[in-house]
């Protein structure tokens, strides 16, 4: 049987994406990716990493395929299976495979969400034999120079489960991520919502006090995402403590209490 | 009217009269006026009343007819648990007050129903305060508002204002402008010394808290918009005087954005005789530079030793053994800084720290640390950079904070550092709050190779073991005939070719799936470690837990086991043989070792505690497994029904949030209290050692299926 080639051209990323550089990732990544070097990015959810991988797969012209990783992900989500139709099996790439054989960026976001067993997978894909062994249908394919593997991982919440293990980590250029800087934020905030520079900058400051909440009741503070989603809120004429609580306040914590304190101090600030 | 001689001879004997010749002719008669189901309520109050003390059931019983005629049922229920809980923390005399000041307690419970209350919202506005940047600052409770620089000082309760909602802003308003103080450098101008040269320093002290008062209300202005609109309404709730015109004058000159406090001072000192302080606002609180003084020397001691201290740790884990660097070239010169303005809460500094020139990642400890410094200082002097090893400086500086921790019976109240847990009293109906101070201690290991030996002598029942919890690990079944899978299922193609073939429609449950019972456990052990347990059950438990240890660790799970004993509610003591994350090795099987009988058997201290801490661990099932002799017990009265009761509402409120708890008692008999006792969890008996982890190997089978 013939394995199937699927075209990538939906993959490509067209128009340009906002991205705001924070310091000197692009470079990092570029000569990672000159070198076939796999990349990690460190960080927590929502501070720009799959944004910045949408920009990078723009810049090199490569097709990006990204999956989310979850506890049901198996080796075989990320390889490929046999389907079956009118009595004949096919075999059908997976999005690794897919990005393998096209040459394109595969991005696993929150790699330590899967199963411990796609780990396997991809440690050849990530040292210098950058092979994809296909147990399944008996082969390796070697991978293109054009291709890339890019993992990220939010050291936020170490747990014993849920850490990243040196055999992996140590393959990986890694480049660390966070919330941009305060006059950058409020410049993405505003950009990304269209909300007024003036009030993107309070919902900064506001972000900040959430963050300075870490490991005080909150496990994450407000991330860059969550301040977009307020500011279109706002934006839209919500009144901007009601924003905060919906938007960010919701989403950070169910505890009643640290609700109150969290919408005590969006009301300080607007 | 019922029969007053027979309500006096029941009030006789829930006073116990007999010994103590109290008059209940009189509250009997009062009693006797009242409706039967009224009756019946009162004597129900007095027995709990007298439950926790004879004599303030009586008092009870002799101001409760008047309080029921004043007051409503929740209110009268409210006054005589507010003097159960008094007698708990204070003693007779205090409770006695709050029965005899019936009328104080209303007015004062009128004034909690408008008012705020610290104590209900001292989360809330903690969280809220740390939110706001800098130094984590603590709240307590005092009579004025005030800070020394690490604590705000707050009153217990603030009722200036008509409803709970606007006294809750003015906490919050307080709460700003004593952090606005330790955040934009009110201690940091040398006040005190600048008033000891004063002809007046009384005078311009007061004069100096006014008018940085008003400084402050600017920088909140432009940090806390919104706070400043609600300081506002508050002020206008309150009737707050307009400033007099020449505060007036003055505000507008220290609200500019580049006013310091130095500047502050400065007008202060130059101020002409005839200018008075304004009437304080009712947020402001006091200003006491010579407390702040005080903690900000010994801070300023403790923390530049700490942060050189952390440099070191820094320096040993970035640059450390991999490093190119030679021993001798020495410590110095590694670290730099580079400061810069950023932003517009820019009056401080922003440091960023830099080791070989390149700026380095701080871990949120030192970065805390870092500020903190940065609040007292303005910046992080040159010689801070310089690591510190030991040797360089005196310890004794670093363990100021944590007191010594056997020393349990220092402090006002004998808890300091010790974590306090309620109890229920059944007699009561009502927890007693605060009730157990309990604190974790250390277990001396004993490193005797007692896991050796009990594995040698029961080498039997360890390979037995192995393999009903290996088989547990390999909970994977291949899940055939799915609709999707990692793999064809070829009897499935077969019969459905078949059928497709004699033109039958084909069955789309041609895969197979691995399917992984993927466990996300977490179990904590409770060992008894009373001394009741001397002797045979000792020994059982410590051979079960090496069994078990052996058996988990084929898992993979994860587990911990605490040991637990006590001396009265105020010597709660769980004793760590092995946390969460702590590998189970030689050490711990030392402590396993070294699980000696010690006091008494308090139960539910342990259960709450363990609970609390298994709800901290992110696991999808939490299990608690208590190994005890079944005999809640300790000598200040926690025997009996009491203990009974207790230990079995701290299993209930285990369940309720959502722990499995398991009771594994090791005993010879049965005890006909045991379902009772065990009633929320699960329970069962074992009289040998070998049973033990058979029957943890069913829970956990239980658990998983
Ligand atoms: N540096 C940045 N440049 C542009 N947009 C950003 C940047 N950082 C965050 N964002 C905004 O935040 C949102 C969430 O970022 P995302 O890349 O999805 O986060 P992550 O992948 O780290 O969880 C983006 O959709 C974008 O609106
Ligand atoms: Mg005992």
């Amino acid at each position: 049987m013939q394995p199937k080639i699927v075209k990538l051209d939906e993959y490509l990323v067209v128009d340009e994406p906002f991205y705001q550089a924070g310091g000197d990732e692009v470079e990092i990544f570029e000569s990672s990716y000159r070198n076939g070097l796999p990349v990690l990015l460190k960080g927590p959810t929502g501070c720009g990493k799959t944004r910045f991988m949408e920009y990078m797969a723009w810049r090199l012209q490569r097709p990006l395929i990204t999956v989310s990783c979850h506890d049901d992900l198996t080796a075989s989500d990320l390889v490929g299976r046999y389907l079956i139709k009118g009595g004949e099996t096919t075999w059908v790439d997976g999005p690794l495979t897919q990005a393998v054989r096209s040459g394109g960026i595969c991005y696993l976001d929150e790699i330590v969400e899967a199963r411990k067993d796609t780990m396997v997978v991809i440690h050849p894909l990530a040292d210098d034999r950058r092979v994809l062994p296909m147990e399944k249908l008996g082969m390796l394919i070697e991978a293109p120079p054009e291709f890339c593997l890019a993992i990220s991982y939010n050291p936020g919440y170490q747990s014993v489960l849920k850490d990243l293990k040196q055999s992996t980590r140590q393959r990986f250029v890694a480049l660390e991520f966070d919330y941009p800087k305060p006059d950058l934020e409020a410049a993405i905030v505003a950009r990304e919502s269209g909300l007024d520079r003036e009030r993107a900058e309070l919902l900064v400051r506001f972000a900040a006090m959430t963050r300075n909440l870490k490991g005080s009741g909150l496990e994450e503070g407000a991330s860059t995402r969550l301040l977009v989603h307020a500011a279109k809120l706002i934006a839209a004429g919500v009144a901007p403590v009601s924003a905060c609580r919906s938007a960010i306040a919701q989403a950070l914590t169910d505890d009643h209490e640290m609700l109150a304190a969290v919408n005590e101090l969006s009301s300080a600030i607007f | 009217m019922p029969d007053v001689s027979a309500l006096e001879a029941c009030l006789d004997e829930i006073l116990e009269v007999e010994f103590t010749f109290r008059n209940t002719a009189q509250p009997a008669r009062e009693i006797a006026c009242l409706s039967e189901i009224e009756r019946n309520y009162v004597i129900n109050w007095v027995r709990r009343v007298a439950s926790t003390n004879v004599e303030l059931g009586y008092q009870y019983a002799c101001h409760v007819v008047r309080a029921r005629a004043g007051m409503e049922r929740e209110q009268v229920e409210a006054w005589a648990l507010h003097a159960m809980d008094t007698y708990d923390r204070e003693g007779l005399r205090p409770a006695l007050q709050v029965i005899l000041q019936l009328d104080d307690f209303v007015r004062i419970s009128r004034e909690k129903a408008t008012g705020c209350q610290l104590q209900e919202n001292e989360r809330v506005l903690r969280v809220f305060l740390h939110g706001l940047s800098g130094r984590k600052l603590k709240i307590e409770a005092a009579e004025q508002a005030y800070t020394d620089t690490e604590t705000l000082f707050l009153p217990p309760l603030l009722a200036h204002l008509s409803t709970p909602e606007q006294n809750f802003l003015l906490y919050k308003v307080m709460i700003a402008g004593l952090w606005a103080q330790t955040r934009f450098g009110t201690f940091r101008v040398g006040l005190s010394e600048t008033l000891a040269a004063q002809n007046d320093p009384e005078r311009t002290l007061q004069l100096f808290h006014c008018l940085e008062t008003l400084r402050l209300e600017a920088v909140i202005a432009r940090e806390l918009p919104g706070l400043h609109r609600q300081l506002g309404v508050i002020r206008r709730a309150i009737g707050e005087a307009a400033l007099p015109s020449a505060w007036e004058r003055l505000k507008a000159k220290v609200s500019a954005a580049d006013c310091t406090a130095s500047d502050v001072l400065a007008i202060v000192c130059r101020m002409p005789r005839d200018v008075a302080p304004f009437a304080p606002f009712a947020y402001q609180g006091i200003l006491l530079p010579a407390t702040a003084d005080a903690c900000i020397a010994a801070r300023l001691e403790r923390e530049k030793i700490l942060f050189k201290v952390k440099l070191k740790m820094l320096e040993d884990e970035l640059g450390g053994p991999s490093g190119e660097r030679q021993e001798d070239t020495g410590r110095s010169g590694r670290f730099g800084k580079r400061e810069k303005r950023v932003g517009e809460m820019s009056e401080l500094m922003q440091v960023e720290l830099l080791l070989d020139d390149k700026p380095m990642p701080l871990p949120d400890d030192v970065s805390q640390l870092m500020s903190s410094i940065i609040l007292d200082l303005g910046e992080i002097p040159d010689e801070y950079l310089e690591p510190a090893g030991p040797g360089d400086y005196d310890p004794a500086i670093l363990q100021q904070k944590n007191a010594p921790d056997d020393d349990v019976w220092s402090g006002s109240y004998h808890e300091e550092g010790a974590l306090l847990y309620q109890e229920w009293d059944f007699r009561r109906q009502h927890y007693r709050k605060s009730w157990c101070a309990v604190r974790e201690k250390r277990i001396e290991p004993i490193y005797d190779d007692f896991a050796g030996q009990t594995l040698e002598k029961y080498s039997g029942l360890v390979k037995h073991l192995r393999k009903t919890f290996e088989a547990m690990r390999d909970e994977n079944r291949m899940l055939k005939r799915q609709t999707q899978g990692d793999d064809v299922d070829l009897d499935a193609l077969v019969e459905a070719l078949a059928d497709a073939k004699d033109g039958r429609e084909m069955s789309d449950r041609l895969f197979s799936r691995q399917h992984r019972a993927e466990r996300n456990i977490a179990v904590v052990f409770m060992v008894d470690m009373s001394g009741s347990t001397k002797g045979w059950i000792n020994l059982a438990e410590k051979e079960s837990l090496v069994l078990l240890c052996e058996a988990l660790e084929t898992l993979g799970d994860r587990y911990a086991i605490y040991g637990f004993s006590s001396i009265s509610r105020k010597r709660c003591e769980l004793y760590h043989v092995k946390h969460f994350d702590e590998p189970y090795d030689s050490e711990a099987r030392a402590r396993i070792s070294g699980i000696l009988p010690q006091d008494y058997t308090r139960m539910g201290f342990a259960i709450r505690h363990l609970s609390a801490l298994l709800q901290e661990v992110d696991a999808r099932t939490r299990v608690l497994i208590t190994l005890s002799d079944g005999k809640p017990d300790d000598y200040d009265g926690y025997r009996g029904e009491y203990g009974i009761e207790d230990t079995r509402r701290a299993l209930l409120e285990a369940r309720r949030r959502g722990i499995h708890p398991y009771c594994i008692t090791i005993d010879e008999e049965a005890r006909d209290y045991l379902p009772h006792l065990y009633g929320p969890a699960a329970y069962t008996l074992i009289d040998e050692v070998w049973a033990l982890p058979l029957k943890v190997s069913d829970i956990y089978r239980r658990l998983t299926s």
